[in-house]
């Protein structure tokens, strides 16, 4: 327990160090525009990625709905300071605590389904609350909810990925975690030794959406502007994308999915015509040679790097 | 509104309805089939249908092709592409999760989408005229004869397809191995020759669907198969995946909803309607309206 707080602080303390070169390189304007906006991108899609990793690879619910969430977020965030005026972490909580209600209604009913059932059903209840959006002309309908200020940036972004990942980190690493990771191993046998599998997977589920709902909250109030079109299933399956990328079930795998991608996008982004085809192609080669993501179930850890650079060799943790 | 006028409104949307949905059911016959077989969301099949459209668009405009020919040919190309997409993108992955497969799906369907943009531009094009549009006036029903033809095309695939399912060696194949795959094997299947018919029949009713929206729109674009593609698939979860006379069901059942709603509400709720009626089928049937129920056994 003493080690694992350690290596917490330890990895608290490189995170600090990177925000402050990253920060300072931008001040001091080395990093453009540009890559400004994929470095927020990046982070506001590690949470998403994080978030979906909890209820795709720890818990084993085959969701894909996940842009539904986000919507609520960008949308209820940008109603409280727009129509409001709260104040902006209010507004980030209020989105989150709106996608975890919406999250929890849901999955309620919808958990009971299993496998490409409730794959589809998550995916009609994402199109679901995108169209209701849609038909709101309180936030704008179609044309998307427009002048949104810039409330969110770098700072914000970064400290709250590291207390996503910290929380869902966390989380699975309590009881109530190795309780999501048995319902994903094996749910009649979770069943027999006394896990309530419905809470549980409803807990993974809203918790998930909640965070979901964070970056939603994060993306309208960088981008100046919530749009239907920003949380079409196609989102959902970006990612979705980043996760299996990344490996289900591996943190570090989601936050390497979620920059390895994001990166690839904005590097294609100056060959439109070929960008969506470059990336389909990478994507299909990566799943045939290596459909088990890039780092499988594993993670990237200080004990694995320090083995492999031939320092102590505990045992893994 | 009146009860007469109502009725009038009810039964004219309801043909409408069934030329759309027997759309949707050409469509989800081939989610369905694939589903059977091997377990996979086929997400690229929308895309096929796409491709269909153009294939039978340059036939008729480049080949200079009637309509019959024009329908074979594009069914003829999508049913070659189906089987190459099989071989490449899904044969390798066989044993690896259903997941792995499941976003190879994603990426087939996302070249397909992008490919297409290259070679054909992204600008929709105007399908060319292969039937003038007669309207038929039943007692201030329309009917146009699109619609008709729509109709009769679909029929005909539907029931030549039963046949094959039903009554040709093949057909019995492909029961046995969406069946049991690997009892199929031992009794001397190739498995892989089947799963390759079973793409190839499903893209070319896919490829048949998009030639027959062509004619009834006027108007294809390469990202036409996106919403179709879900749609059908949700038809073939109506009626229970899998099950061919469900995917046939589900389709002209979802094409009705989606026509009554637009026609009694507003077109923009169309697409929720859809999937708000899938969610209460999972919910209440989770196996579809023709599905049995089979236990989880431990």
């Amino acid at each position: 327990m003493q080690a694992l707080r350690k290596q917490d602080l330890l990895l608290l303390g490189l995170a600090v160090v990177f925000y402050a070169i990253v920060q300072g390189l931008l001040m001091a304007d080395i990093i453009g525009p540009f890559w400004e906006l994929n470095i927020v991108l990046v982070g506001i899609n590690i949470i998403l990625a994080a978030s979906l990793n909890l209820i795709n690879g720890f818990t084993g619910q085959f969701s894909i709905g996940h842009a539904g969430f986000m919507a609520v977020g960008a949308y209820v965030g940008a109603v409280m300071t727009v129509k409001f005026s709260l104040p902006f972490i209010v507004a980030l909580a209020g989105g989150a605590v709106a996608a975890g209600i919406l999250g929890f209604l849901i999955g309620l009913p919808t958990l009971r389904l299993s496998g490409d059932y409730l794959a589809i059903a998550t995916l009609g209840l994402g199109e679901i609350i995108r169209i209701t959006i849609l038909n709101i002309p309180y936030v704008g309908g179609a044309s998307g909810f427009m002048g949104i200020p810039r409330l969110a940036d770098f700072t914000w972004v970064f400290f709250l990925t590291i207390f996503t990942l910290f929380f869902i980190k966390n989380l699975i690493r309590s009881s109530h975690g190795r309780a999501c990771i048995s319902i994903r191993e094996n749910e009649i046998a979770a069943e027999t030794m006394g896990i309530d599998t419905t809470r549980y997977k409803v807990l993974a589920f809203t918790i998930g959406a909640s965070f979901a709902g964070l970056a939603g909250t994060l993306f309208s109030h960088y981008f100046y502007i919530a749009h239907p079109a920003s949380f079409t299933f196609m989102r959902s399956f970006d990612i979705l994308t980043m996760v299996v990328l990344g490996g289900l079930g591996s943190m570090t795998g989601a936050v390497t999915g979620a920059v390895l991608l994001t990166f690839i996008s904005a590097a294609l982004a100056s060959y439109p015509e070929w960008r969506m085809v470059i990336y389909s192609i990478s994507l299909i080669i990566l799943m045939l040679y290596r459909p088990q993501g890039l780092l499988g179930d594993k993670e990237i850890s200080l004990s694995i790097i320090k083995r492999l650079t031939g320092g102590d060799s505990r045992a893994e943790n | 509104m009146d009860a007469s006028s109502f009725l009038h409104q009810l039964v004219q949307q309801l043909i409408n309805g069934i030329s759309l949905g027997s759309i949707y059911a050409l469509v989800a016959l081939g989610y369905t089939m694939v589903y059977g077989i091997i377990k996979l969301i086929n997400f690229a099949h929308g895309d096929i249908y796409m491709l269909g459209a153009y294939a039978g668009f340059f036939a008729t405009t480049i080949l200079k092709l009637s309509f019959l020919p024009a329908l074979v040919f594009a069914m003829v190309v999508a049913a070659v592409a189906g089987i190459i997409i099989e071989r490449l993108a899904y044969r390798p992955l066989r044993n690896a999760p259903r997941i792995a497969v499941l976003i190879t799906a994603i990426g087939v369907s996302l070249l397909l989408e992008y490919g297409m943009m290259l070679f054909v531009t992204p600008q929709p094009r105007t399908f060319p005229a292969v039937f003038s549009a007669t309207v038929y006036n039943f007692g201030g029903l329309i009917v146009n004869s699109q619609q008709v033809l729509i109709l009769v095309t679909a029929v005909f695939l539907m029931v030549t397809l039963t046949y094959i399912v039903q009554k040709t060696m093949v057909g019995k194949a492909m029961r046995a191995v969406s069946y049991d795959m690997d009892a199929a094997r031992l009794m001397g299947i190739d498995v892989d020759k089947v799963i390759s018919y079973t793409f190839a029949l499903g893209s070319a009713l896919a490829a048949a669907a998009g030639v027959l929206v062509g004619v009834y729109y006027n108007s294809i674009d390469p990202l036409m198969g996106i919403m179709p593609g879900l749609k059908a698939f949700v038809a073939a979860v109506l009626g229970g995946i899998g099950i061919l006379p469900g995917a046939m069901l589900g389709g002209v059942l979802l094409g009705v909803v989606e026509a009554m709603v637009s026609g009694f509400f507003s077109s923009t709720f169309r697409d929720a309607a859809a999937f708000a009626i899938l969610i209460i089928i999972l919910l209440f049937r989770p196996s579809g309206l023709l599905g049995k129920n089979i236990r989880e056994k431990v």
